[in-house]
């Protein structure tokens, strides 16, 4: 492997590929409990709701809990497929 | 007043009990009295770690439910006076440890005079788990350069950080990286994640680097906790981190790997 790196130079890591991972699925789930404990159960009954007309993926609901001053805005994403 | 000391990980088997053993024997010998609780309720193994599992009688849930005095359930260590051990019990069920009874053992402790009670929490998010983390005060995350590892420990940091005691009074419980069987080689082949990439992403205080070694098998084939073994690598990297928690500042040891002649770097050797 040492040696391998020295002739053909430096190729991106496993290990940096675990971070990068990492850092995504980290921020994306902190995000998520930060919100109130019904979020993630809100967001998939939006899901179900939203499958019973549109076929659509699992990540393109998203369901966000943002304060804006002293009021707080429920921001609902549903990405729909191209016809 | 006693400080409660919660070893935990969210993932199994990345140290938690052989961690558990080494920071109270650690605390004891620093001349702190201490007392180390397994919470792995139906499936001890601090005892063995521990070396006294001959010596087990009563435990930690059969204080709880009344049958045995606390006095009676303590198991004194031979090696060091001021370490004591508090054994799981291996055949009730796991919904014995109430957050009541919990509590009221943790408050006889500090009655007892007991400064640091370490508690070793089961891999999961159940009631052995919460439980220990709910009456944290300090938390050691215990966690392997490995994503799943890693993952786990920030849900767990999540868990400390809404559903402990502490913050539930609107205070916080101070939280300590503690990463695991860490090698320095791999790291710098680009095949684990570093100790810097760790700290990046779960963005708690490193309070030590364990590397992977041979002496932590030897030490619980024996039954004495690693940190005893005083020519050992990881024995000695315990140390270093017991130091810290209690304020010393240390540096790293067994973070780079060794020096290796050119032949055996080009071979890919080591250990
Ligand atoms: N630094 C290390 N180097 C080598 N082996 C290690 C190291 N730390 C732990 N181990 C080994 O890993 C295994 C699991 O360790 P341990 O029992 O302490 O983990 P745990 O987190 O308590 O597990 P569980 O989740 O099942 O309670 C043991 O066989 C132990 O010897
Ligand atoms: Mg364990």
């Amino acid at each position: 492997m040492a040696l391998f790196g020295l002739f053909f130079g430096k190729k991106k890591t496993s290990a940096a590929a675990a971070k990068e991972r990492l850092q995504i699925l980290i921020s994306h789930e902190r995000q998520n409990r930060q919100g109130p404990d019904f979020l993630p159960d809100l967001q998939r009954d939006i899901l179900d709701v939203v499958k019973k007309y549109v076929a659509i993926r699992d990540d393109h609901v998203s369901v966000r809990l943002d304060r804006a001053g002293d009021a707080s805005v429920l921001e609902l994403n549903v990405t729909l497929p191209e016809k | 007043m006693a400080t409660v000391v919660t070893v935990t990980s969210g993932k199994g088997g990345v140290g938690k009990t052989t961690s558990s053993a080494a920071i109270a024997a650690g605390l004891a010998q620093a001349g702190h009295r201490t007392v180390v609780i397994d919470f792995d309720v139906g499936l001890r193994n601090l005892d063995l770690i521990m070396g006294v599992e001959r010596r087990v009688v009563f435990d930690f849930v059969s204080v709880i439910s009344g049958e045995a005095t606390l006095n009676q359930a303590l198991i004194q260590d031979k090696r060091l006076e001021n370490l004591s051990i508090l054994a799981a019990s291996q055949t009730k069920d796991k919904d014995a440890l109430t957050e009541a009874g919990v509590g009221q053992i943790l408050d006889e402790l500090a009655e007892l005079g007991f400064e640091y009670i370490v508690c070793d929490s089961p891999a999961g998010i159940e009631r052995g788990a919460t439980m220990a983390l709910h009456f944290a005060d300090h938390a050691v995350i215990v966690t392997n350069p490995e994503v799943s590892s890693v993952r786990d420990s920030d849900r767990i940091l999540g868990i400390l950080q809404s559903k402990s005691k502490r913050a539930k009074e609107g205070g916080k419980v101070h939280e300590h990286l503690l990463i695991t069987r860490y090698d320095p080689v791999r790291v710098e082949n680009g095949e684990m994640l570093s100790k810097e990439d760790v700290c990046d992403i779960l963005a708690v205080k490193l309070i030590g680097v364990i590397p992977e070694s041979k002496a932590v098998l030897r030490a619980s084939n024996t039954g004495v906790p690693v940190i005893l073994d005083k020519d050992s690598d990881a024995g000695l990297a315990y140390s270093d981190s017991v130091a810290r928690f209690l304020g010393e500042d240390r540096p790293m040891q067994f973070v780079i790997p060794r020096k290796q002649g050119l032949l055996s770097r080009i071979l890919g050797g080591g250990d």
